[in-house]
C-alpha cells in the first residue's frame, strides 16, 4: 500500500464521490462544471482540514460511508449532519478532527441538510481531468475513475499543505442551518417572459416541495404547475447552474452541478451564486420558497461571502505560522 | 450587431441574436465567440454558443455585468452571413447497417425507401454543427433530409455504445459517449468524439464546424478503428468549403 494511502471503502454509502470545485473552461465542449453542489461546505471543510479552499473532498449523499483510516491525518466535516463518529465516538462538525491509523469513520442517520463534505488535511488526491478532480457521473469522468466509491476503493491524499499546529473550529454564525423551508433568491428570466403574468405570481408566491427524482443534476420540485405562453417554443440554449426550467408538464426543474451545458425549455429565473449550497441541501419533501432580487443584490451578496472567505484564510495563515 | 443581453443569474450573460435556427444568426454567434477568444476580456471566464445564443460566464468580482454589456455590443461582428475564409469540415466514417446499425433496415422500412438509399440520402450532405450540447462533444447537426425523418424508438435503448450514428425525428446526431438512448441507431464510427486526455480539444467537433458521413466498408471500418485503438492519426482531414 502507497504511503499517500489515506481511507480504505469498507461501504461506501448511498453516493460518495470526490469533488472539488469544479471543472472551469469545457463547457462549449459539452462538459459541465460538475463540483460540489455546496462549495460554501466544501470550502470550509478544506480551510479546516488546514488546505487550500479547492481541493478535493468527498461528497456524501444522505447515508454516510464508513472509511478505514490508512495513515494518521486531520479530517474536517462540514455540511449535511449525518452525526459523524470516529471509533463509535461522536465528533464535531465544522471542526478539524485528528485522527489515526486503523481509526473507523462512521456515520449515523441524517439529522438536517443532503450532502455532507469530508476533506482530509493534504486533499483527496486523483488525477486532474481537464484541471478538476471532480466526478462527472454522467461522462464518467474525473474522481475516482469517474465513478461514485465503491466497497475497496483506496483513496489516496496529496501532499499536505501546511501541518496544522491548533485545531480549528469555525464561529457557529458561519455554521448554516438546514431546515426543511428553504428560501431561495433568484434573479428573473432570462425567459421570464415568455410565462404569462399568472405563472410568474404562482412561481413567487407557490411552495413546491423537492421530489425524489433530485439528484446532483437537477432537483425536480411539484407544487403549482406553471403554464409557458402559448405558441412559445424554446430554441435549445447554454444554461447556467441555477437556472429554473419549466418544461411541458409544469414542473420547475433547477439545474445543479452535473446539468447538461445546454437546455430544451424556457428558463423563468436563475438561483444566485450564494444561495445554489441551500438547493444542495434540500432533501425530498423540503420544501421551497422563490424571492426574486436583482442583479445588484446578488452581487453584494457574493461579495460578503467572498470577502468572508478572504478574511477567513488571512486568519487562519495567521494560525498555521 | 444584432442581439440583446439579458442577466442569466448573477454570472452569466445570455447574449440572444434573432430568435431561429439559420446559418446566418449561427454565424454571428460563431464570430462573437471568435472575437471574445481574440479579445481575452478581463473578468470574461468561458463562453458556450447555442444555436441563437451566445452565454457569456464572467466573474462578477472582477467586472461587472454593465460594464460587460458595453464592451460586448461595441464588438464588430458583420450582420451579413460573412464567409470565414476556412471552415472545418470533419469527414465522418461510418459503417452503416450491421451489427453496430441495427435500425438502418427499420429507417428504411419506414419511409418505404431501400437501406441503400437511406445510406446516399444521409451521407449525401454536409451538415453544419450548430452547437454542441446535451452531452460531452455531442453535435447538434442541422438539415436532415425529410426523406428519411424517423420517430425515435418507443423504448428506449439501456445502452446505445458510443460513435453510434443515429436518427431522431428531423434531427441526425452522434453518441459521443456509451449512454441510454432512443435514437434509431443506422450506422456506427470508430472515430472518438470525445477525448477526455485531449485537455486543449476534448471534443473533436466544435461548433461551427461542418461534418460529412462517408460510408466505409467493413475493412475501411476495421482498420480505422485499429489505428485510433493505437493512437495514431485518424482518418479525418479537414478540407475547405
Amino acid at each position: 500500500m502507497k504511503d499517500s494511502a489515506v481511507f480504505k471503502v469498507i461501504k461506501p454509502g448511498l453516493l460518495t464521490t470526490v469533488q472539488d470545485l469544479g471543472r472551469r473552461g469545457y463547457e462549449r465542449f459539452g462538459i459541465g462544471a460538475a463540483g460540489a453542489m455546496d462549495p460554501y461546505a466544501l470550502r470550509m471543510a478544506n480551510l479546516l482540514a488546514g488546505n487550500e479552499e479547492n481541493l478535493a473532498g468527498l461528497e456524501i449523499t444522505l447515508q454516510g460511508p464508513v472509511l478505514e483510516v490508512l495513515s494518521d491525518c486531520v479530517i474536517a466535516v462540514t455540511g449535511a449532519n449525518l452525526q459523524p463518529r470516529v471509533n463509535g465516538k461522536d465528533i464535531p462538525m465544522w471542526a478539524s478532527v485528528p485522527v489515526k491509523k486503523g481509526e473507523i469513520i462512521e456515520f449515523g442517520p441524517l439529522k438536517s441538510g443532503c450532502r455532507t463534505y469530508l476533506a482530509v488535511n493534504g486533499g483527496i488526491d486523483v488525477p486532474l481531468v481537464m484541471g478538476s478532480r471532480s466526478t462527472y457521473l454522467r461522462g464518467n469522468i474525473g474522481g475516482y475513475n469517474g465513478r461514485a466509491l465503491k466497497k475497496g476503493d483506496v483513496l489516496e491524499k496529496g501532499e499536505e499543505f501546511l501541518p496544522l499546529k491548533r485545531k480549528r473550529r469555525l464561529a457557529p454564525e458561519l455554521i448554516p442551518t438546514y431546515s426543511g423551508q428553504i428560501s431561495v433568491r433568484v434573479i428573473e428570466g432570462p425567459q421570464a417572459n415568455m410565462f404569462p403574468e399568472k405563472s410568474r405570481e404562482k412561481f413567487y408566491t407557490g411552495i413546491f416541495s423537492i421530489t425524489p427524482q433530485s439528484d446532483r443534476m437537477g432537483c425536480r420540485l411539484q407544487g403549482p404547475s406553471l403554464e409557458i405562453e402559448e405558441g412559445y417554443e424554446h430554441i435549445t440554449d447554454p444554461v447556467p447552474p441555477g437556472s429554473i426550467q419549466v418544461p411541458p408538464d409544469g414542473n420547475p426543474i433547477i439545474l445543479l452541478a452535473d446539468r447538461q451545458t445546454t437546455g430544451g425549455y424556457a428558463k423563468i429565473a436563475t438561483v444566485i451564486s450564494v444561495d445554489l449550497p441551500k438547493i444542495a441541501q434540500g432533501k425530498p419533501g423540503d420544501q421551497i420558497q422563490f424571492i426574486k432580487v436583482d442583479l445588484q443584490e446578488s452581487h453584494k451578496l457574493l461579495k460578503e461571502k467572498e470577502k468572508l472567505f478572504r478574511l477567513l484564510k488571512l486568519q487562519l495563515r495567521g494560525v498555521m505560522s | 450587431m444584432d442581439f440583446i443581453c439579458l442577466p442569466a443569474g448573477d454570472r452569466g450573460i445570455l447574449v440572444q441574436f434573432k430568435n431561429e435556427i439559420s446559418e446566418q444568426v449561427n454565424e454571428q454567434i460563431i464570430a462573437l465567440s471568435s472575437l471574445l477568444k481574440e479579445k481575452q476580456i478581463p473578468g470574461v471566464e468561458e463562453w458556450v454558443p447555442g444555436y441563437c445564443s451566445l452565454m457569456v460566464y464572467y466573474d462578477p468580482l472582477k467586472t461587472d455585468y454593465k460594464k460587460l454589456v458595453n464592451i460586448l455590443s461595441s464588438l464588430q461582428v458583420s450582420n451579413t452571413c460573412e464567409m470565414r475564409k476556412e471552415k472545418r469540415i470533419h469527414n465522418i466514417p461510418v459503417l452503416y447497417g450491421g451489427e453496430t446499425g441495427k435500425d438502418l433496415s427499420d429507417v428504411a422500412k419506414i419511409n418505404r425507401l431501400t437501406e441503400k438509399e437511406v445510406i446516399e440520402i444521409h451521407s449525401g450532405k454536409i451538415y453544419r454543427v450548430y452547437m454542441i450540447g446535451f452531452a460531452p462533444g455531442f453535435p447538434y447537426l442541422g438539415g436532415l433530409d425529410p426523406r428519411i425523418h424517423t420517430p425515435r424508438l418507443k423504448s428506449p435503448r439501456v445502452k446505445v455504445e458510443a460513435g453510434s450514428v443515429g436518427i431522431a425525428g428531423k434531427q441526425t446526431g452522434i453518441y459521443p459517449l456509451s449512454t441510454p438512448g432512443g435514437w434509431r441507431i443506422i450506422g456506427h464510427t470508430p472515430l472518438p468524439l470525445f477525448q477526455p486526455d485531449k485537455e486543449d480539444s476534448p471534443s473533436l467537433i466544435q461548433a461551427g464546424d461542418y461534418i460529412r458521413f462517408v460510408p466505409v466498408t467493413e475493412e475501411e471500418y476495421d482498420s480505422i478503428k485499429r489505428s485510433v485503438e493505437k493512437g495514431g492519426s485518424i482518418f479525418e482531414g479537414f478540407s475547405r468549403v
